[in-house]
């Protein structure tokens, strides 16, 4: 998503979190996922990830200050949230317990097991493909190109200086091209 | 090139993503369908606790009736969370709240006293609205205590089936005074009984070994053999007859 919408649900976030919570989760949690996706081990992994991102952004913001939510790098810091969780995913991949379970009959965009395959399948191999980088140019890779981030954001998410997270980035790309000539 | 394949790589997040998130964090609220006094009741809940029920078998519909009332999503799941489906089982066991989490959150200050004073009327018993407004101490607020019922968003589990009109009729119910007289008979309640009572504009019945006057549906009165049973218009009637009320049924403030 543009860079200037993230910018104006910053500004809703801070007067009004609970009216702005759910549009943050509505344009967000593609990119979240489709990040999570290539760092964890599996999709269920990166579904749980994902919901525990936001379910975190959303504690974090309710105790802060409008001032401190306005000033927010949104995008970067829910990241930091993620690239944590990611790590923890990937260490114990223990699923957290839930409290309640959504009848999933209601959802009917579940892929057939065709697709499930090709899918799974796709993942296998882009995943291996980036786990030939090192983790900081895999994470920087990720966040660039699948999830589009901006070099600030991802300096932000990573904690990591601007210059150092570009240079992750080239060096990533170049090394999956020798990867894949 | 390999920034584009990349770029590709881009997908959606799976659908249950959403829900579970807004759910999480009460945004939006969950549903079960159980068994209800009279067939399908649906149940509601978010982290505050129960917000809403309503009986019946349309989901489709309650959903949109949720969300028209609301205005926040509300999506079906497996089961209650735990600490609400033991607590809800035990309130509609024992006819008591005890620990039972009751999203308050959109109610006045004195929809919430309504109810939890309604909450205590038991099963196979009726009170009247002007017995309500008496027991909170507002018993000028006998209009006002018929539309916090009305607005009632937890029927059953805060039974205001329980409470009729003043005549003793039985009054109006969200799904219709057929399903009120249902409900009540299904707990026990003789309603012919109560009506014949009040097309004959007899309020009180009490006991002529006792000399005590009650709510004509109050476990004490029932107790009562009908040779035994004495009618009364009002309180003044039964007073200068020699009677008291009960101390269990509080009679005396609804008269």
């Amino acid at each position: 998503m543009a860079t200037d919408t993230v910018g104006l649900v910053n500004g809703r976030l801070a007067n009004n979190l609970d009216g702005a919570f759910p549009d943050l989760v509505r344009n967000l949690q593609h990119g979240v996922y489709s990040g999570v996706l290539r760092m964890v081990p599996s999709a269920a992994d990166a579904e749980d990830v994902t919901q525990e991102t936001f379910i975190r952004a959303y504690r974090a913001l309710s105790e802060y200050e409008p001032a401190r939510i306005r000033e927010l790098n949104l995008r970067g810091w829910i990241w930091t949230i993620a690239l944590n969780l990611c790590r923890n995913a990937a260490r114990t991949r223990s699923r957290r317990p839930r409290t309640v379970e959504l009848v999933r009959d209601a959802f009917d965009t579940a892929p057939g097991p065709d697709a499930l395959a090709i899918e799974e399948a796709d993942l296998d191999y882009w995943s291996q493909m980036l786990a030939k980088l090192p983790p900081a140019q895999r994470r920087a890779v990720v966040l660039r190109h699948v999830v589009g981030l901006t070099y600030d954001e991802i300096a932000v998410a990573t904690r990591r200086p601007p210059g150092t997270v570009k240079a992750d980035v080239h060096r990533g790309i170049k090394k999956l091209k020798e990867v894949l000539a | 090139m390999i920034e584009e394949t990349l770029a590709g790589l881009a997908t959606t997040a799976p659908e249950t993503v959403e829900p579970q998130v807004l759910l999480a964090t009460g945004h939006a609220d969950g549903y079960v369908t159980q068994r209800g006094p009279t067939g399908n009741m649906f149940v509601a809940f978010n982290p505050r606790g129960i917000s809403f029920v309503d009986l019946g078998d349309d989901a489709a519909a309650f959903e949109a009736y949720f969300v028209e009332l609301f205005d926040r999503p509300v999506f079906r799941v497996t089961r209650l969370p735990a600490r609400l489906a033991g607590a809800l089982e035990r309130a509609l066991a024992t006819n008591r709240l005890g620990n039972l989490s009751i999203d308050w959150s959109g109610m006045s200050e004195f929809q919430q006293t309504v109810l939890r004073k309604t909450a205590q009327i038991l099963p196979g018993e009726v009170r009247p609205y002007s017995w309500i407004a008496k027991e909170i101490g507002n018993p000028g607020a006998v209009r006002a205590v018929g539309t916090a019922l009305a607005r009632n968003p937890v029927p059953v589990v805060v039974p205001c089936h329980r409470v009729v009109r003043n005549d003793g009729h039985l009054g109006n119910y969200f799904h219709g005074t057929k399903v009120k007289r249902a409900i009540l008979e299904a707990e026990g309640l003789d309603v012919a009984a109560l009506e014949s009572l009040a097309t004959r504009g007899i309020k009180l019945t009490g006991s002529d070994t006792t000399n005590i006057f009650c709510n004509p549906t109050c476990r004490d009165a029932r107790r009562t053999t009908p040779k035994h049973t004495v009618e009364f218009r009002d309180e003044a009637q039964a007073r200068a007859a020699g009677y008291r009320p009960c101390k269990h049924c509080r009679p005396e403030v609804a008269a």
